[in-house]
């Protein structure tokens, strides 16, 4: 079993919401200044999918990333979790493009790497949020698409897929070579093991520019992009929250009682 | 000039029923044909849909284009993008929106690929810009800490709709409206994928998105006994009981009482957030609740920035007090 897991250097979802500044000149958001990036979390998930089925059924797991500065601290993670193969898109001309020019230039790659039975993506990335980038690679590979996957099993050149609906899930069936894209419904990404960090420290990723995948530079990053971004903004919160205090908690309880129902909320 | 005209929905269909979704897109979908000065349609496609058409006429439907057909009994990829995207190279319409859904999530960035266009997801606000006349596209980014404002030159302009942030019309019976039959035009032998099961895991009692007050937990409960406790103020108040991210990532509860980005998007009038730090990925699923109370032991939790009213303590303490305080008030 070939999979392939693609996953993105992102700035860490998880960096406090003050921290979060947007450089409106620019359009981009500045990085918050300290806070390292990390590996999108919905792609470490999609990374654990695929490593559940090489500790089950056996395989390789190569990991794919994309962009321009990336870590080596970070983007090694997924071989430090168990991944096999790291290859690296990393060149300038590969910068600040969209779903429609990542897409395509993960497909030329995927495409180089050639031998796959799953390609694996988190169900969205976590600064865009845009979920695209998984069915835009199987519609250019020309394979089936199954996404917001929980749990995946695979036998007998197939998948068996849960996927999230809207009030449970379903199970699909799949003919392989599919994309998969998966949700955190799958539970938590294992941790690095101290085994699996040094393994990674001595891997050196395999890093491709344009001409390695036969790109078209008119299709990747910013000359590849088919939207623009003509505003991006910091929504404002206004806070008028009043803190309600008391001598004890029934005291607290009894006065934000009947604040509510001053306010016909209860 | 593109050859592109008018705009259409993709009317979801639950259960037989025109779902809450495409009666939302139906009336943001009529407020941007008018715009353009161009006519509304909408796409029902489904096993057993056409009699849903006149409905989708009267929440606001010009035009409604049916695609009935065994095979698409059930979504799949595999069928339901070959299907739309015959019916929009047959009507050509310059905008087409979708409901963000678990189908919508699905269909738009593929239909968008095969089509050679672009889409966006997850949109709060749309609008058409008066001197360019192209779609403005506005969407959350970063997990809700920032939006973004979208526009492409490619049609159709594709975009998902965030649930609830539109307003559907006053349906009028009286309305007429043109409904045409396309043919699904599928050949079984080239569908990949097969629907094996489905399996439905709702919560009992009232639904979160239909729900008037929900109390959610957060990290701050600790496990899933904690939300029994929540469980009993909502049943006093009639409501349901919610969860962020991690409280359901943790197995305390059920993803299907997820709040947030990733999970439901609910507007309750009152939401009662326990122990919840308010991430902005949660905010995005319950920014629109009318009020929102917060109670947590850190005075710099930003689901203070969100609430109306707040109380800084164990909620330990302060939710047995208030559900008795509430009770006390609800029995008078």
């Amino acid at each position: 079993m070939n999979m392939i897991v693609c996953c993105k250097q992102v700035i860490d979802p998880e960096a406090p919401p003050a921290s979060f500044k947007v450089d409106s000149s620019t359009n981009k958001v500045v990085p918050p200044p300290g806070v390292p990036p990390v590996i999108s979390p919905f792609d470490e998930q999609a990374i654990e999918a695929a490593l559940r089925i090489k500790d089950a059924k056996g395989g390789k797991v190569t990991a794919l990333s994309l962009g321009t500065k990336l870590l080596r601290d970070v983007v090694k993670k997924p071989l430090s979790m168990g991944a096999d193969e790291l290859v690296l898109l990393e060149d300038d001309a590969f910068a600040d493009g969209d779903s429609w020019s990542t897409a395509y230039a993960l497909a030329m790659a995927i495409k180089k790497i050639g031998d796959y039975d799953i390609i694996f993506c988190g169900r969205q990335a976590a600064d865009w949020d845009t979920g695209q980038v998984g069915s835009g690679i199987a519609e250019i590979l020309g394979i089936p698409s199954l996404t917001l996957a929980k749990k995946i099993e695979v036998g007998d050149g197939k998948a068996r897929v849960e996927r999230l609906t809207a009030d449970g899930y379903e199970v699909v069936e799949v003919n392989l070579p599919a994309l998969i894209t998966v949700t955190n419904e799958l539970g938590e990404a294992r941790y690095p093991t101290i085994k699996g960090i040094m393994a990674a420290k001595r891997k050196e990723p395999v890093v491709w520019k344009p001409a390695d995948i036969g790109a078209d530079t008119a299709k990747i990053g910013t000359a590849g992009r088919r939207t623009k971004v003509i505003k991006l903004f910091q929504p404002v919160i206004e806070s008028k929250c009043e803190i309600i205090g008391g001598d004890n908690p029934e005291d607290v309880a009894a006065k934000l009682v009947l604040k509510l129902r001053e306010a016909k909320i209860i | 000039m593109s050859d592109y005209k008018g705009v259409m929905i993709y009317g979801e269909v639950t259960e037989g029923k025109l779902s809450s979704i495409a009666k939302e897109l139906l009336g943001c979908g009529r407020k941007i044909a008018s715009d353009l000065g161009q006519q509304l349609s909408a796409v029902l496609v489904g096993s057993g849909v056409g009699g849903l058409a006149q409905e989708t006429i009267a929440s606001g439907a010009d035009k409604v284009y049916i695609v009935d057909n065994p095979l698409l009994k059930d979504y799949q990829t595999e069928t339901y993008v070959p299907v739309m995207e015959k019916v929009v190279k047959q009507v050509m319409p310059q905008v087409v929106l979708l409901g963000q859904t678990t189908i919508g999530r699905d269909l738009a960035p593929r239909l968008s690929f095969r089509l050679g266009t672009a889409a966006t997801m997850d949109c709060v606000a749309l609008a058409i810009d008066p001197a360019s006349k192209r779609l403005l596209q506005t969407k959350p980014v970063f997990g809700g800490n920032a939006q973004a404002i979208f526009t492409y030159d490619s049609d159709p302009q594709i975009a998902t709709v965030r649930a609830k942030v539109m307003s559907p019309m006053e349906p009028d019976a009286s309305r007429k409206g043109e409904v045409i039959t396309i043919d699904a035009s599928l050949d079984p032998s080239t569908i990949k994928t097969k629907v094996l099961q489905q399996v439905k895991e709702e919560v009992t009692g009232i639904k979160l998105e239909d729900a008037a007050v929900i109390v959610s937990g957060g990290r701050g409960i600790g496990g899933a006994e904690g939300f029994k406790q929540l469980a009993e103020l909502a049943e006093v108040l009639k409501g349901a009981v919610g969860a962020s991210r991690p409280a359901c990532d943790s197995g305390w509860m059920p993803e299907t009482a997820q709040v947030g980005l990733t999970g439901k998007i609910v507007t309750p009038n009152f939401y009662l957030a326990v122990g919840i730090s308010g991430s902005s990925q949660h905010l995005a699923g319950c920014s629109n609740a009318k009020t929102i109370v917060a109670i947590n032991k850190d005075p710099e939790a930003n689901i203070f920035k969100a609430a109306r009213y707040g109380i800084v303590g164990d909620w330990k303490q302060v939710l047995p007090a208030f559900t008795k305080k509430v009770k006390e008030l609800l029995a008078k």
